[in-house]
């Protein structure tokens, strides 16, 4: 069913999608953040991207967990149902609902305590299930909602407001969910949102689990010189390895790329990505070879951003299943309780 | 040491003491079905260590014409099989009774007992001569005792062998050598033995309108019968068969024949935290969704429980209990997780608990659970246990009436949003403390944010006092109406009660029953109420108000049942008295008899003569 929103007062100049919508429409409530928090500007890619991609709001679930980051689906697409789980598990509520609902579109924010502390296990879980949703880890280096402690993210060497140094190595989302069979793998930063919008459509059309790791600066806790998770240190440190360019269903592809530098993947719905190497010598179809790169790019400091790996064909959790197409929430009563004559038959073996 | 005459036809404790892994649960499996094809009334319970190999396990059968089928308070007869535990086994004979070993090799004397008969048998001997290879050889003795035990018994061979060609319809080779086995055990104890024993077994008519299955698969069904299409778990004895069932009757009738493909998605989750999650946000998305466990699997769903609870998201919770705390003894027995389930999760929450007492409430309360679970939107538990659960049991013919609508609770749907002038998820509308609730992906107007926050009744995050102690309180009245739609107690009333009341619940029903009889047949006469669901209802607090003792019943070692009565109703401390077994067993009539009895003061014992 579709519903189109009455004409609300808006700027005249503000464009409309083919739903009728303004990227207004796409917004939330106001944000509560701290003022130039990183989590903001994952927010603004977000509506960008639901508005570009003419996503019906109510079609729309928003899931997180707990913490600042896990605040963030308050602040984009009031009409969507969100669900705020319990610290570290909105995984597996993600993939609940998916296995119930398959028609709609998923998209999880989780924070790198959320993640990779209380809630490695169900974040490496819902990588192996693929379970068919956009997942976005607002990634800091602190647990920002609890006063700035070291999160698993944090690097050896970096260094907190009071001082301490960081001695424990990091777990890496990137190379966790590479390296745990991740069908769609990208890092990204906060303040670069002509870098995300395009990644977060990809990752909305793509069949699976598509992993986004944005570096997401805590200005209160973590954007001192010394953090190698700050705005500055980011801005230094991190180069593009692919630039992608989101091209939906039948529409023409206008930007031109020299040959052999591109490499074009068609999405499950038809849409197609074109995935722009910038730098040189890099395939993101081999898992391996992406591998290898990033810890050799990440063991000089340097963090490489772009849909860094990406994998079409593979089956969701609902392939795994062997799902009937329509959602499981649809199927009438009467075709799921077999009935007394099959009660009858069942309990023939009971005798 | 006992006489012939005290032993009637029908009425025999059996112990058959195995080592696991041997193979000896089909051969048990065939004898109990065999009792039960004869018309007699029979349990079966497997008394099995948490070990995949070599440790002593037991099977007890009860026949009893009465129909008394909980745990057999004493055994006539053991079959020990396994030289490890015959110390044990064999004290357990009632004086009189006999012991059928395998006399291949020579009984220690040290193990010798004179006021029990030894029935040796050379099983090993007569299978090593027999068949060909260790494994089959290991099986076979288990059916050679079976043989042994049809002499010894009297139990109808021919449906024996009926079983046995049903069985192996298709494997002749093993229908051949189930055949010889059952034989040589039979001609063995004909030849040696003065057979039947005075405890023989005899046709019955008591059976034909029941069936005999465990509670999971009966709650598996039931799940499938509600409607349930997501089911999400992590193994865990005593609850894996379940899941097992519920996988094997969705395979059955819930496959799309034109596709292929599923109409159900069962996910085996990373842990029960998971479990827990899946189910909820498959209940958020309007699916019937369930989650079988046990009490640590309970334990880890905690904190989910309680978003569940307070974002007011339907789901349901088997928990099939067993022996705690912590691992416990995981293949025992307990009814310890009451408190957990009623209170589960931090903060003030309350839920709504069902508690059946065989496979038929299983099947039954199932599908309540996902009725109650819907229609008041919060964790349904139903508390099953071990013995429950995995256990034969023989109940009446489940029933299924064909009209049966499921209670979906109040769920707006598109039409009914869009008429509406604006949508506030937890505002009570009409008084009944269930605000109408919306589900993703129907209407704009529906959306709202699921939260384990505080919130007010608008939906809105909030930490106003006021606006969050409206919406706790709304949830207590809210889970308290339910009372009077979980399944009544039932309540044995006597003429002439002494003013004394028992009050039991869940699998101690049967041992319960039957001590009564036994206390009714010397005069003393005592009422008796079995909890079946809690938040209590008016039921439970006018039996309590009514009697002057009343004495709790139940399977753990902290008087929970009893707790909760105390917290849950207006009862006095001082009228309540507890009679507490917690060794693991399923309870039987001895020890509720040896509890009750001190409770019952000199009048009762003058109205016995
Ligand atoms: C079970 C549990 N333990 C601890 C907390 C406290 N807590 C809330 S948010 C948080 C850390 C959040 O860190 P992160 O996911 O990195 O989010 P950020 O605030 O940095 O965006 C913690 C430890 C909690 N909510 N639940
Ligand atoms: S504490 Fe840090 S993460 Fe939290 S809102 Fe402030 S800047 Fe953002
Ligand atoms: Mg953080």
């Amino acid at each position: 069913m579709s519903y189109i929103k009455k004409p609300v007062a808006r700027h005249p100049k503000l464009k409309v999608n083919s739903l009728g919508l303004t990227v207004r429409d796409y917004e939330g409530s106001m944000s509560t953040l701290c003022a130039g928090c990183g989590h903001d500007g994952v927010t603004a890619a977000l509506i960008q991207a639901f508005f570009e991609l003419e996503v019906e709001p109510h079609r729309l679930a928003k899931l997180s967990g707990i913490g600042c980051s896990s605040k963030t689906p308050s602040y984009f697409v009031s009409e969507a149902h969100g669900f705020n789980a319990v610290h570290g598990r909105m995984p597996s509520v993600a993939a609940g609902a998916n296995a119930a609902h398959r028609d709609l579109l998923y998209v999880g924010i989780s924070g790198d305590g959320d993640s990779l502390s209380i809630g490695l296990g169900q974040f490496c879980h819902a990588i192996r299930r693929n379970v068919n949703m956009l997942y976005i880890l607002e990634n800091n280096g602190v647990y920002g909602l609890t006063k700035g402690q070291f999160s698993a993210s944090a690097d050896i060497g970096s260094t907190s407001k009071g001082g301490v140094v960081n001695r424990q190595g990091p777990i890496d989302p990137v190379n966790t969910a590479l390296s745990l069979g991740a069908t769609f793998v990208a890092r990204s930063f906060s303040g670069d949102k002509d870098q995300l919008v395009p990644i977060m459509k990809s990752g909305l059309r793509h069949n699976g689990f598509a992993f986004v790791d944005v570096i997401s600066p805590c200005v209160t806790f973590n954007d001192h010189q010394g953090s190698t998770k700050s705005y500055a240190h980011t801005r230094s440190h991190m180069h593009e390895v692919i630039e992608t360019d989101f091209v939906p269903l039948r529409s023409e592809i206008t930007t031109e790329y020299s040959e052999g530098s591109m490499q074009s993947v068609t999405m499950h719905d038809g849409s197609v990505v074109k995935l722009h190497k910038v730098a040189g010598e890099y395939d993101p179809t081999d898992r391996r070879a992406v591998l290898d790169y990033l810890v050799d790019v990440g063991s000089r400091g340097e963090i490489a951003t772009g849909l860094l790996y990406l994998e079409e064909a593979g089956d969701d959790m609902h392939g795994f299943e062997n799902t009937v197409d329509e959602p499981l929430v649809e199927i009438p009563f009467a075709d799921l309780c077999p009935g007394s004559k099959a009660l009858e038959e069942v309990q023939k073996e009971w005798w | 040491m006992a006489k012939d005459s005290d032993y009637g036809v029908n009425d025999l404790g059996l112990k058959i003491a195995t080592v696991n892994g041997t193979g000896s649960a089909s051969a048990n499996g065939l004898l109990l079905q065999a009792l039960f094809r004869m018309g007699i009334p029979v349990s079966g319970k497997n008394v099995f260590p948490s070990n995949i190999q070599g440790l002593p396990t037991w099977y007890e059968v009860r026949v009893n014409k009465d129909g008394y089928t909980a745990r057999s308070p004493d055994f006539q007869l053991v079959v020990a099989m396994n030289p490890e535990s015959y110390a044990r086994d064999i004290e357990e004979v009632v004086s009189g009774g006999w012991v059928l070993y395998d006399n291949t090799r020579k009984l220690d004397d040290e193990f010798r007992r004179d006021d029990v008969t030894f029935l040796g048998i050379p099983l090993a001997g007569m299978c090593v001569e027999h068949f060909q290879g260790s494994r089959i050889r290991i099986l076979m003795k288990n059916i050679t005792y079976v043989g042994a035990l049809v002499a010894l018994l009297d139990i109808d061979m021919d449906v024996v062998k009926g079983m046995l060609q049903e069985k192996f319809a298709a494997k002749q080779h093993l229908m051949d050598a189930n055949f010889t086995a059952i034989a040589l055990g039979h001609e063995y104890a004909e030849e040696h033995f003065d057979c039947p024993l005075p405890i023989r077994l005899e046709a019955m008519d008591q059976t034909r309108d029941c069936v005999m299955v465990t509670g999971n698969a009966a709650a598996a069904l039931g799940c499938v019968y509600a409607g349930a299409t997501v089911g999400a778990w992590y193994p865990i004895t005593p609850a894996t068969s379940l899941m097992d069932g519920f996988t094997e009757y969705c395979h059955r009738f819930r496959v799309d024949p034109d596709t292929g493909k599923n109409n159900f998605c069962i996910l085996q989750a990373e842990d029960e935290l998971a479990a827990a999650g899946m189910v909820i946000g498959a209940s958020w998305m309007g699916a019937r969704a369930f989650s079988p466990t046990a009490g640590p699997g309970i334990s880890l769903m905690s904190e989910f429980i309680g978003l569940a609870y307070y974002a007011e998201v339907p789901c349901v919770f088997f928990d099939i209990q067993r022996t705690g705390p912590s691992t416990g003894m995981p293949t025992r027995t307990q009814q310890s997780d009451l408190m957990l389930c009623a209170y589960a999760s931090h903060g003030d929450t309350k839920h709504i608990v069902l508690f059946p007492a065989d496979p038929k409430e299983c099947f039954e309360f199932s599908v309540q659970a996902f009725d109650l679970a819907e229609r008041f939107q919060t964790p349904t538990f139903v508390v099953s246990d071990l013995d429950i659960g995995m256990n034969d049991w023989m109940i009446p013919k489940l029933e299924w009436d064909d009209s049966f609508k499921p209670d979906r609770g109040k769920v707006l749907g598109a039409d009914e949003l869009e008429k509406a002038e604006n949508f506030y998820r937890y505002l009570d509308l009409d008084g009944d403390h269930i605000p109408p609730r919306s589900l993703p992906g129907v209407h704009p107007k529906g959306a709202y944010f699921t939260r384990g926050s505080g919130h007010d009744k608008y939906g809105q995050y909030t930490e106003d006092s006021d606006a969050y102690v409206e919406v706790m309180d709304r949830l207590l009245a809210k889970v308290k109406s339910a009372a009077d739609r979980v399944p009544a107690p039932e309540v044995y009333r006597t003429d002439g009660g002494l003013g004394v009341g028992i009050v039991s619940i869940g699998g101690c029903h049967w041992a319960v029953l039957e001590a009564r009889d036994t206390f009714a047949a010397e005069g003393v006469h005592l009422d008796y109420l079995r909890i079946r669901g809690f938040p209590f209802n008016e039921t439970v607090e006018q039996f309590l108000k009514d009697h002057d003792t009343v004495i709790v019943i139940e399977q753990n070692r902290d008087e929970q049942l009893k707790n909760l009565l105390l917290l849950e109703t207006s009862c006095a401390k001082e009228k309540l008295q507890s009679v507490r077994y917690y060794g693991g067993q399923p309870l039987s009539k001895g020890y509720v008899i040896e509890g009750v009895t001190p409770f019952l003061t000199r009048e009762h014992e003058e109205a016995k003569q």
